[in-house]
């Protein structure tokens, strides 16, 4: 068994999600000239967001399900892929239209993808414009099985730990859904902390600045500790740089614990309970023996989930594992670790979480 | 573990008992401006930091010197309650003095070079073990070239410093001139954690807790460093010297792993770098090693120092800080007499051409 626990489907345009959309926003996006949502995150044309022999002559990559079966299920042989779509709708601005998107994109995803091919299963998107939206359509989208997490971008307004954002993971351990954070920004704040950089290059190192900030709010603020059923899965994170974090995080917190007298567990205890990361990208080095290092750093053979990333350029070849991850951790990373971390799926599948 | 009998401590803060501390080279109009209006920085209260630290000054108890002032302002204290009583043979001071940073680019420039008088007088002329740091208004570029040009002849300073939270990430061209100086001064360009940019303490907002403050340092210099690489600052000055002070550096390999990662996918975005960012940082790059992280099995921190290189850390302490390094406390794990010596002296004493 082995699930594939980050691909990702284009959406080809605002078109595409047209019957999806009420019809008061179609004529909004009609009239408007909303054509494209097409996010700075990932431009189409960069060599990080298409590896070269997935990218086609015209149009975007990965917009249907015949495509992204062959070539990131087949081609990798992987038996269930999780989709996770990018398209810009966490960015609007107005909570009506941005709530209408990503209810578009989810239904979007559900019959183009979910219905055509049952290997599939999906992220439900939100815009977090708006929380008490955010939580509405996860409710809508829960109800159909299918559906095995919520998905945000990284990069949110306030620090995703913050109390404003609870109602949203209450809503998720209700119906055991993990909540991702995936690369990317709604960028309400600038790509770095110092503004905004030059280059794409530096927008795209910068995320895994953005994940190390999110996960030390998530424990300063005690989520782990409000919601122990909680799972949060950092998606193209990178994975690294954690233990480096989880240290400077635990340093500090022996320095200043009477600002969060509620955290009882340390921050590694809490990653090892409940934070999982996507395998790919392997930000790793060179020296397979100083990446069984870094996992020896870890300390845990769960934290990891199998990832191609597709279409996203981050390897070549057909081989998604570095060297450096023996056999059986592999087979936790493709299969145990995933079918433990969604619930949802591990139940469609005959098994028990 | 023994006290090394070198120890170069990179990070030492001076403290004035009062900014009336500084009035001896300050004209007429900057003490009424402060007396009246403050040092405006880009952030909400007029004094005292945007997140309360866990200590008064941010700084340990116990080093309140006897005859008053807050902790770090006596130089006589600091001598024997530091550098006597840890073995420290230099002492590299890093004034966190209300200057960098200040809105009045006028009022920057004139803190900073009576901040730059102060330590030449009160602190490096009394005590022969410590050492200076050009203070800059780096938001003025071009007078902070003046600055540097200034004292670039007085060997009692030993490098450029400035804050790792500026107004743009440090690589951007507008902050070339601090590095054309340095470079052609020979000096290394420090930057310290902290500063008031203006942006949030992360690029996910204001966080709640002085926690995330402190550990947000390092996802801040992060950014920085790449900036200064992507930028082509090291393509353009080779032989800047540039040395992370206060931002931890065990983040530093996966960095590097996920740069040159990146890096290999979208030169074609910088083609004016011709070297991989990685062997610009192992080149033009250093760190001091407080707040050193504590891993529960400290053997971890090993792998850091190896990947990184031994010949990159200089040991600091952050005196009087409430976090400080104790110099006897801050490599637990197995190291040759080689490393500890590079590490607590050797690397220093190159770096700085002490």
């Amino acid at each position: 068994m082995r699930i594939d626990c980050d691909i990702h489907p284009f959406v080809p345009n605002t078109r595409a999600l047209f019957p999806h959309l009420p019809p008061h926003w179609r004529d909004t996006s009609e009239i408007r000239g909303i054509d494209d949502l097409h996010s700075v995150n990932y431009p189409d044309a960069s060599p990080l967001t298409v590896r070269a022999e997935w990218r086609p002559a015209a149009g975007r990559p990965a917009t249907t399900a015949a495509l992204v079966g062959a070539q990131a299920l087949d081609a990798f042989g992987s038996d269930i892929g999780i989709l996770n779509c990018l398209y810009g709708v966490q960015t609007l601005y107005s909570d009506d239209l941005a709530a209408a998107y990503a209810s578009a994109l989810n239904d979007w995803v559900r019959a183009e993808f979910l219905d055509r091919d049952p290997r599939f299963r999906a992220s439900i998107v939100v815009s977090l414009e708006n929380i008490g939206m955010a939580v509405a359509e996860i409710e809508r989208c829960a109800a159909d099985p299918r559906f095995v997490q919520v998905l945000l971008l990284a990069g949110t307004s306030h620090p995703i730990g913050k109390r404003l954002y609870w109602p949203l993971f209450e809503a998720a351990v209700n119906h055991r859904l993990p909540v991702a954070l995936h690369a990317g920004s709604e960028l309400r704040n600038a790509p770095t902390a110092l503004g905004w950089p030059s280059y794409y290059l530096e927008d795209y190192v910068a995320n895994a600045q953005t994940f190390q900030y999110q996960l030390t709010s998530l424990f300063t603020e005690g989520v782990f500790n409000r919601f122990p059923e909680l799972k949060v899965v950092m998606l193209e994170s990178g994975w690294t740089w954690l233990p480096p974090l989880l240290w400077r995080i635990a340093k500090y917190w022996g320095g200043l614990r009477m600002e969060i007298p509620w955290a009882d567990r340390s921050p590694a205890e809490i990653v090892r309970d409940q934070v999982r990361f996507s395998l790919t990208p392997t930000d790793g080095p060179a020296d397979p023996d100083r990446l069984r290092r870094v996992l020896d750093h870890i300390g845990s053979d769960e934290v990891l989930l199998f990832s191609t990333d597709y279409p996203h350029a981050q390897f070549a070849g057909a081989e998604v594992f570095p060297a450096g991850i023996d056999e059986a951790l592999r087979d936790r990373i493709a299969a145990a670790n995933p079918l433990a971390t969604y619930p949802r799926l591990a139940e469609s599948l005959g098994g028990t979480a | 573990m023994q006290r090394p009998a070198d120890i170069v401590d990179c990070d030492i803060h001076p403290a004035v008992r009062s900014m009336a501390d500084l009035e001896p080279w300050l004209e007429r109009r900057w003490i009424e401006h402060y007396k009246t209006y403050g040092a405006l920085r880009q952030t909400h209260y007029v004094s005292g930091a945007p997140y309360h630290k866990s200590q008064p000054n941010a700084s340990r108890r116990d080093a309140y010197p006897p005859e008053g002032g807050p902790q770090g302002s006596s130089p006589a204290f600091l001598s024997s309650h530091h550098l006597d009583a840890n073995g420290i043979t230099v002492g590299v001071l890093n004034p966190l003095v209300q200057s960098q940073g200040v809105r009045n680019l006028g009022h920057s420039a004139a803190l900073c070079r009576a901040i730059n008088h102060w330590q030449a007088e009160i602190w490096v002329a009394r005590e022969p073990r410590l050492r200076a740091s050009i203070v800059v208004p780096y938001e003025d570029p071009d007078v902070s070239a003046d600055e540097i040009r200034h004292w670039a002849g007085d060997r009692r300073f030993v490098q450029v410093l400035l804050l790792s939270r500026s107004s743009s990430l440090p690589g951007n061209k507008r902050y070339w001139p601090i590095y054309q100086a340095a470079a052609e001064a020979g000096l290394p360009v420090g930057i310290h954690a902290f500063g008031n940019s203006g942006w949030p303490v992360s690029n996910v907002g204001w966080p709640s807790f002085y926690l995330e403050e402190m550990v947000g340092h390092a996802q801040t210099s992060q950014s920085g460093l790449v900036s200064l690489v992507l930028e082509g600052v090291f393509e353009r000055w080779p032989t800047l010297k540039v040395v992370l002070v206060e931002s931890g550096f065990t983040w530093a390999p996966s960095l590097l792993w996920r740069l040159d990662k990146a890096f290999d996918t979208l030169r074609s975005e910088v083609p004016h770098l011709k070297l991989r960012p990685s062997e610009y940082i192992r080149r033009n790059v250093w760190w001091t090693s407080q707040p050193m992280d504590e891993p529960e099995n400290r053997r971890f921190l090993a792998d850091m120092f190896d990947w990184l290189g031994w010949d990159r850390l200089l040991f600091s302490s952050d005196y009087p800080h409430w976090d400080f390094d104790d110099p006897t406390r801050v490599i637990m794990f197995p190291a040759s007499e080689e490393q500890r010596q590079a590490f607590f002296a050797g690397n220093a004493r190159a770096v700085y051409a002490l």
